[in-house]
């Protein structure tokens, strides 16, 4: 029976990541000392499923690394080891190894053995430490059990296995095990038929028998538990190994076990192990650039079920009324008219609705962003000795995925540059009065059509002035230029601009403010701060919510329609003669409330030689505004707002100077979505 | 066993011709015959109104919603210099894949009338005799005669890229690489 595994493989990845990041949540929110036995166990669930999985599809070397922290986890779990804040590093620091991985696996690279067997090495002197200190205290157990394995001495197994009523629906088969038991030693079969009920009240597919089972021959726990690994959590399982030496082999055993694991360790590193404790921040930024690549490569989606389900109802609801619909017109007469009507506005809802919903199935909550920031704050708190606690507001607002997959990049610099230059450190906070631990809010919310996203912190503040001499200094901005508030505060966007007095390898390097604000108006959104000296900045992203639907207005030029974006348009009025002003006898102005602002014919800039109107006073100035440039647009006619569905010109077609994209309109023609900002450049050309 | 044996050999027979043979529709431009791989054909439709593209050559028409796609559509006419055709519900556009990379690109091509779907065998396919600068057949990707016309057999992919809508493409993705 051979199949082929390796189409399990993607859903495998995808668990274990979400895994990892279980887990990591999971070890940022233990509490030193105490047990938090939920915690413990969902660690302990998702690295036990990591390692099963990893073990079913031969990924070796990453279900023996887990196991090695599974070990770890386990002693935690069962209290006979405390949780210390050095545990849980090297935990995380595990975690971010098996990340990786996983990663390597993944893409078919080679796996860094360095790294691995450095993480190995701090995970057992971890499990070193203690067992030397502790052994006293240890009770035999099935993990003692497990490192004594390895000793020659073990001449068997006794297990007893109880399946749960169900386990026969999970499609196990007792037998087969069995079978597989029995091949690796001298196995004896004894059936408890005691909790088999009479023949009248016996479901034949649950299972009441249990066994007793004696294996003898030299046989490790681990290929025990390969046997039972499907079954785990539907069985009660205990084994217990026959011995020749039962008592007094806790110290030893560990040593044997730990030093097995060092010498398999050492195989896999080759030459020279790698640093003991890498360094956390550069992992962090390493693996979440992998992620990224990662996000481009598999482009699958998890959906709610609900939304699904959602989805279906009104699937159905759409056949029922297209069936109304076509009975209407089997025989129609006009005395059916109002029945078609209502057919017809029932139909409109429905598509609204599914259109809706679909667009739905594209939203995953930001919390596929925000989860990673407990542990960003949690490693340059650290590694800074700054005192930092990180509140997350509003994880569950939901955006488009490619907006989430987008957005994390630009959200980590901004989160990075508040910890790291916005908060003081615990002592220069207390002299200003304020408390030492400093806050940083991460919130999202909706406001509009769009999505909110604000970094905020208790921090220092942007000093304006210090803003404005480097910027002098840097020649970008001429010493006299009056600035207000907001355009000091833009400086910091402005390529090549950095106020940090020395580049840390937390922050200042990569990517760049004005790279964040690139990338930020790529989506669609903008950027803002707000900011007060000595009591911190807010920063906040507005977004569109998804980049395939769009309010638009349509404009008429001539026999073009044209969509602007709804909410790059301020207002539209008539032009008034006595209010119209060139510029070196060229260019064209518009007086609005005190601005001169320029416009942009359109019938011009895209030759539409059909142009109704060529004299301003006769056609509509539409005033729109993109990155911070207003502009009037000179057209026809407004025709009417809608929604429109974003359609990639560039799929067949090429990129079109001063156009985002096209739409296809209710009479099944294209019109060209217009892109504000790539207008104006192309006005100015 | 003799009349699998049979079939097989009628198979195998099929199989070569395929290898050997390949159908080409060919259509009309001026007085010009021309030829596309028939599998490359994706549809054929008649002219409908496009949605102008502003700022581009006078042979890229503009755009059409081809079932939720929008696919270029470029006049083969003007964009060999053949002169400029008038439009009418009778003119014929014939929707092309091209094939760039992984990718595959739909445009519409239109042409003055479709004629026929014509049997080539490939080693009867002459190659494109050269001009020099004054003509260009990068494009033409040979010459075969049938009924004693010319009929110049075009490469999908090339008059795809000679219209520089693959070349820009790839720009604009390495662009936003980069940023």
């Amino acid at each position: 029976m051979s199949i082929d595994m390796a189409q399990f493989h993607q859903v495998f990845f995808e668990e274990s990541f979400e895994g990892l990041d279980a887990m990591e949540s999971g070890l940022l929110n233990l509490d030193m000392g105490d047990v938090n036995v939920d915690e413990i166990n969902t660690i302990f669930r998702a690295a036990h499923s990591i390692k099963g999985g990893s073990g079913t599809f031969g990924f070796t070397s990453v279900s023996d690394f887990t196991h090695v922290m599974e070990t770890l986890l386990d002693e935690m779990r069962d209290g006979r080891r405390r949780v210390t804040q050095p545990a849980v590093n090297v935990l995380l620091g595990s975690v971010d190894c098996l990340r990786e991985m996983l990663q390597a696996i993944q893409a078919g690279g080679e796996i860094d053995d360095g790294s691995v067997s450095a993480h190995k090495q701090s995970l057992d002197s971890e499990l070193n430490n203690h067992s030397a200190a502790n052994t006293d205290q240890i009770v035999p157990s099935e993990k003692a059990l497990e490192s004594a394995e390895r000793e020659p001495e073990i001449t068997g197994w006794s297990i007893a296995f109880s399946p749960h009523l169900h386990m026969l629906k999970t499609g196990n088969e007792p037998v087969r095990m069995f079978r597989e038991l029995s091949s690796l030693g001298d196995l004896t079969v004894t059936a408890d038929l005691q909790g088999v009920p009479d023949l009248y009240e016996l479901d034949p597919e649950e299972c009441h028998l249990s066994w007793k089972l004696d294996l003898v021959g030299n046989v490790s726990v681990a290929e025990i538990d390969e046997i039972f690994d499907w079954v785990e959590d539907d069985c009660d399982l205990a084994k217990q190994a026959r011995l020749v030496f039962p008592p007094d082999f806790g110290e030893q055993n560990y040593d044997a076990g730990v030093s097995d694991q060092l010498v398999a360790g050492a195989i896999d590193a080759g030459p020279g192990p790698g640093p003991a404790e890498p360094e956390l921040a550069v992992k962090l930024k390493e693996s979440k650039n992998d992620d990224s690549k990662a996000a481009k490569g598999s482009s699958s989606i998890r959906v709610d079920t609900s939304k699904i389900d959602t989805l279906i109802n009104m699937v159905g609801e759409l056949v029922i009324t297209q069936s109304m619909l076509s009975l209407v017109g089997e025989h129609f007469e006009l005395s059916k008219l109002d029945q078609l009507k209502n057919g017809l506005s029932q139909l409109e809802r429905h598509t609204r609705e599914l259109q809706e919903s679909v667009m739905n199935i594209r939203m995953l909550p930001i919390s596929f962003v925000f989860s990673r920031f407990p542990r960003l704050a949690h490693d340059i708190s650290s590694k800074l000795g700054k005192k930092i606690e990180l509140k997350l507001v509003g994880e569950h607002t939901e955006v488009d995925k490619t907006v989430v997959e987008l957005l994390s990049d630009p959200l980590v610099h901004l989160v990075r540059n508040s910890l790291d230059h916005g908060i003081e450190m615990p002592d220069v906070r207390l002299a200003a009065g304020k408390p030492e631990t400093g806050t940083v809010t991460l919130e999202a919310y909706h406001r509009g059509g769009n999505i909110v996203i604000e970094v905020c912190d208790d921090g220092k503040g942007l000093d304006k002035e210090k803003l404005r001499a480097k910027a002098i200094e840097k020649g970008l901005i001429e010493p006299d230029v009056i600035l207000t508030d907001k355009q000091t505060y833009e400086l910091i966007f402005m390529p090549g601009f950095s106020t940090a007095e020395k580049l840390t390898d937390i922050s200042g390097r990569g990517v760049g403010m004005d790279v964040v604000r690139r990338n930020i108006q790529a989506l669609g959104g903008n950027i803002e701060i707000i900011s007060t000296l000595g009591k911190g900045s807010t920063i906040s992203i507005h977004l569109p919510l998804t980049l395939a639907i769009l309010d638009g207005q349509s404009i008429a030029v001539g026999d073009e329609t044209y969509i602007v974006p709804l909410g790059s348009i301020i207002e539209s009025l008539n032009i008034k003669e006595d209010r119209l002003n060139r510029v070196v006898g060229k260019g064209e102005t518009f007086l609005l409330r005190d601005q001169y602002l320029p416009i942009i014919r359109m019938h011009e800039i895209f030759n539409v030689a059909s142009a109704k109107h060529t004299k301003l006073t006769e056609g509509l100035l539409v005033v729109v505004e993109g990155q911070g440039v207003r502009c009037g647009l000179f057209v026809d006619d407004l025709l009417g707002q809608q929604q429109v569905v974003i359609k990639s010109l560039e799929a067949n077609y090429r990129r079109v100077e001063g156009v985002s994209g096209a739409t296809i309109l209710g009479d099944g023609s294209v019109a060209l979505i217009l892109d504000i900002p790539g207008l104006v450049r192309l006005a100015n050309q | 066993m003799s009349q699998t044996g049979a079939t097989k050999q009628v198979e195998q027979q099929e199989k070569k011709a395929q290898v050997e043979n390949a159908q080409f529709l060919s259509f009309t431009l001026g007085k010009e015959e021309y030829g596309v791989d028939i599998l490359r054909v994706q549809e054929i439709r008649s002219w409908e109104p496009v949605s102008r593209i502003p700022n581009v050559p006078a042979y890229e028409k503009g755009v059409v919603n081809l079932r939720g796609a929008i696919v270029p559509i470029i006049d083969l006419r003007e964009r060999f210099d053949l002169g400029r055709s008038q439009y009418t519900p009778l003119t014929v556009v014939v929707v092309l894949q091209a094939i760039i990379g992984e990718k595959t690109r739909v445009m519409g091509v239109v042409v003055d009338a479709v004629s026929d779907v014509i049997d080539v065998e490939k080693n009867s396919i002459q190659s494109s005799p050269s001009f020099g600068a004054r003509v260009s057949t990068e494009f033409i990707n040979g010459l075969v005669s049938v009924n004693q016309r010319m009929v110049m057999l075009l490469d999908v992919d090339k008059l795809l890229k000679l219209d520089g809508l693959d070349t820009l493409g790839e720009i604009n993705d390495d662009e936003i690489k980069k940023n």
